[in-house]
């Protein structure tokens, strides 16, 4: 996936810093996204991903630096940029007291789809979603999974080449989200880039490539296995044991742990070599009073490491300050 | 947890139903003392009506609930003592100090002073809220405001805490905080019974139940939960997803393929006997791929299986 963004890459940014008054909301970013390339956005509550994504869509101007969206600077051409993206937000930005139709015939005439091609898109737009035959519906009456998808049927009617989905599935049970991750695979199979941004570990897995940001920085970009495989500067083990508090204390102690947290009814321990951690740490607590614990390896989550790369860029910052 | 130890919660056959809508359905489930117990569910199936009702603001239509050998749902009042509730939306005043929220909490729950300034002190030290005494509620990130209901709702001490999505749009890092908290007052030996939308959060607790339209899809601790996984799940990495996904589309055996950003997710019957066949089928496909073996599944892909064999703990 890695060789994506250098074939026409759709979003191009550089050096991107967003100040308001004294306060840096976007410090120096700097990345590129591919034709047909799913990129997903992680942070904390502030982090800047709105920020950035709205400078994208032409909303906010940059302080400095430079972002190209399907080749046009978007400091010097947002409106041209506004016509070549399809936006949406968490909250589906739908009518509820107005129907399925209607939604749909309000969006294309706000997007400025030509009379000649509406019912077209809409047809289009109604299949995907899984809406047909429910055309004359409430938008207040469709379970969230559907309006789910009529919102983005609603961002893609003037057939955007790039994308733009803000929490988009926000409290949608799981076979509608994976329903909607389909959809969005299927609009990057036929080339459209989408950049999204979620609080969803999991939904990072279904990204070509994820982007960590953290107070305004990029801290990582790369795919979702590499970053698993790379990001933690260690090997992650699960200690099942009684005595959890106990457990825990003595763990933070012992030779080749770096790290030692409680998850659910066992530990979660970051080591330097699991295997061989996964045989000394079971003898380590027996010495200290705590017998029979069980040791396995297991895979990280992203979860794992974007909480690990965030506390590191925060102590790496207190450092530097 | 000890199962031996008789439950400090139990609820038998919950219902309510609001007009035509049931939103819980039968609903039986018990908490040992010093258990995290989840309701997972995505929204609408149930959690927030349930936490109403153990925490005696609701009653339901037909069942039971004991709290410490308190009748909830005949004596709402004799269980509140022994209960706190945070709520989704927690009563926190905006233009009140953190300091003044946590002292309002424990006047109205009548703690006395040195007791609270104690009790303050260390949750805000556990929640890394110190620094933040002073400032006014509502100029908090959405994560510190969960983390000052949290307190508020400790102040008083409670032996069975419940909390309503205290995690819903709280970011990974505040959630992690969040958590750590709560496996702290697991340790000191409070019950907790907490909702949560996020799926990877079951992994969390002791126990869950996992709901889906108010009805139960499965109780017990997330370990045994995973092994309920009919199948098994298959990772595919390949750099062209949706070729490998086309290739496998009408293999025997595969139940499911899940398009991911590092390839694709295969549901099959039996992976020994699939993985080969799959290898091959990729192989005559040319289609590139650098590694197929079985993952781990997530709650989701359990949640999902479940649902799709209609399966059900009733």
């Amino acid at each position: 996936m890695t060789d994506r963004p250098d074939a026409g890459a759709q979003i191009v940014v550089e050096g991107l810093v967003k100040r308001f008054g004294r306060f840096v909301a976007v410090d120096g970013v700097s990345f590129n996204v591919g034709r047909g390339e799913i990129l997903g956005f992680l942070g904390p509550n502030g982090a800047g991903k709105s920020t950035i994504i709205r400078i994208l869509c032409g909303l906010l101007r940059p302080t400095a630096g430079r972002a190209l969206v399907a080749n046009i600077d978007v400091s010097r051409d947002p409106e041209a940029v506004r016509q070549r993206i399809g936006y949406m937000s968490q909250r589906f930005s739908l009518y509820r007291d107005l129907t399925v139709a209607e939604n749909l015939r309000f969006f294309g005439g706000i997007y400025r789809v030509p009379a000649s091609e509406l019912a077209e898109r809409m047809r289009f737009a109604i299949e995907m979603a899984g809406l047909s035959g429910r055309e004359d519906a409430l938008v207040a009456t469709l379970a969230g999974g559907w309006q789910q998808r009529l919102a983005l049927g609603c961002a893609v009617l003037h057939r955007p080449p790039i994308l733009f989905l803000d929490e988009p599935t926000s409290g949608v049970e799981p076979t509608s989200r994976r329903r909607f991750w389909d959809l969005i695979h299927s609009l990057a199979g036929d080339g459209v880039t989408v950049l999204v941004s979620t609080h969803h570990m999991d939904e990072a897995e279904y990204c070509h490539r994820a982007a960590l940001i953290n107070q305004g920085r990029l801290v990582a970009l790369d795919s979702p296995e590499a970053l698993k495989r790379t990001a933690l500067g260690g090997e992650l083990l699960l200690v099942a044991c009684e005595a959890l508090g106990p457990a825990l204390a003595a763990l933070r102690q012992a030779p080749g742990v770096r790290d030692c947290s409680v998850f659910g009814s066992a530990l979660h321990v970051l080591v330097d070599d699991a295997e061989r951690a996964a045989h000394d740490l079971p003898a380590y607590l027996a010495a200290n009073g705590i017998p029979s614990a069980r040791a396995t390896p297991i895979h990280p989550s992203l979860e794992d490491v974007f909480v690990h790369l965030v506390a590191a860029d925060v102590a790496e910052r207190s450092v530097a300050a | 947890m000890s199962d031996a130890a008789a439950p400090i919660i139990v609820a038998d056959g919950l219902t309510k139903r609001f007009a035509d809508v049931t939103a819980v359905d039968g609903l039986s489930f018990s908490v040992a003392p010093g258990e995290i117990f989840g309701l997972v569910g995505p929204d609408g199936a149930g959690k927030s009506a349930t936490m109403r009702m153990l925490a005696g603001i609701m009653r339901p239509d037909t069942g039971a609930i004991t709290v410490n050998d308190v009748d909830v749902v005949g004596n709402p009042e004799a269980a509140k003592p022994h209960i706190s509730y945070m709520p989704q939306r927690f009563g926190l005043y905006e233009d009140l100090t953190v300091d003044e929220n946590i002292r309002f909490y424990a006047d109205l729950f009548e703690v006395p002073p040195a007791l609270r300034d104690e009790r303050a002190a260390r949750l805000l030290t556990a929640s890394g809220m110190s620094r933040f005494r002073r400032r006014l509620a509502g100029q908090l990130s959405g994560g510190m405001k969960q983390k000052l209901g949290l307190t508020c709702a400790l102040v008083h001490t409670p032996q069975v805490l419940l909390l309503d999505e205290p995690t819903t749009g709280v970011d990974p890092v505040s959630r992690r905080d969040f958590w750590r908290i709560l496996y702290e007052l697991r340790e000191q030996g409070v019950t907790i019974v907490i909702s949560t939308a996020y799926l990877d959060e079951a992994e969390r607790c002791n126990r869950l139940a996992l709901l889906h339209g108010g009805r139960v899809l499965y109780c017990d601790s997330p370990a045994v939960l995973k092994q309920r996984m009919p199948g098994a799940l298959v990772a595919i990495l390949s750099s062209d997803g949706r070729a490998a996904r086309a290739a496998l589309s009408s293999k025997a055996g595969v139940t499911h393929l899940i398009l991911v950003g590092d390839g694709v997710h295969a549901v099959v019957d039996d992976a020994e006997r699939r993985i080969p066949e799959l290898r091959e089928a990729l192989r005559r496909a040319g289609v590139p791929f650098s590694d197929i073996a079985v993952s781990a599944p997530s709650i989701e892909d359990v949640f999902v299986a479940m649902l799709e064999n209609g399966e059900s703990a009733r």
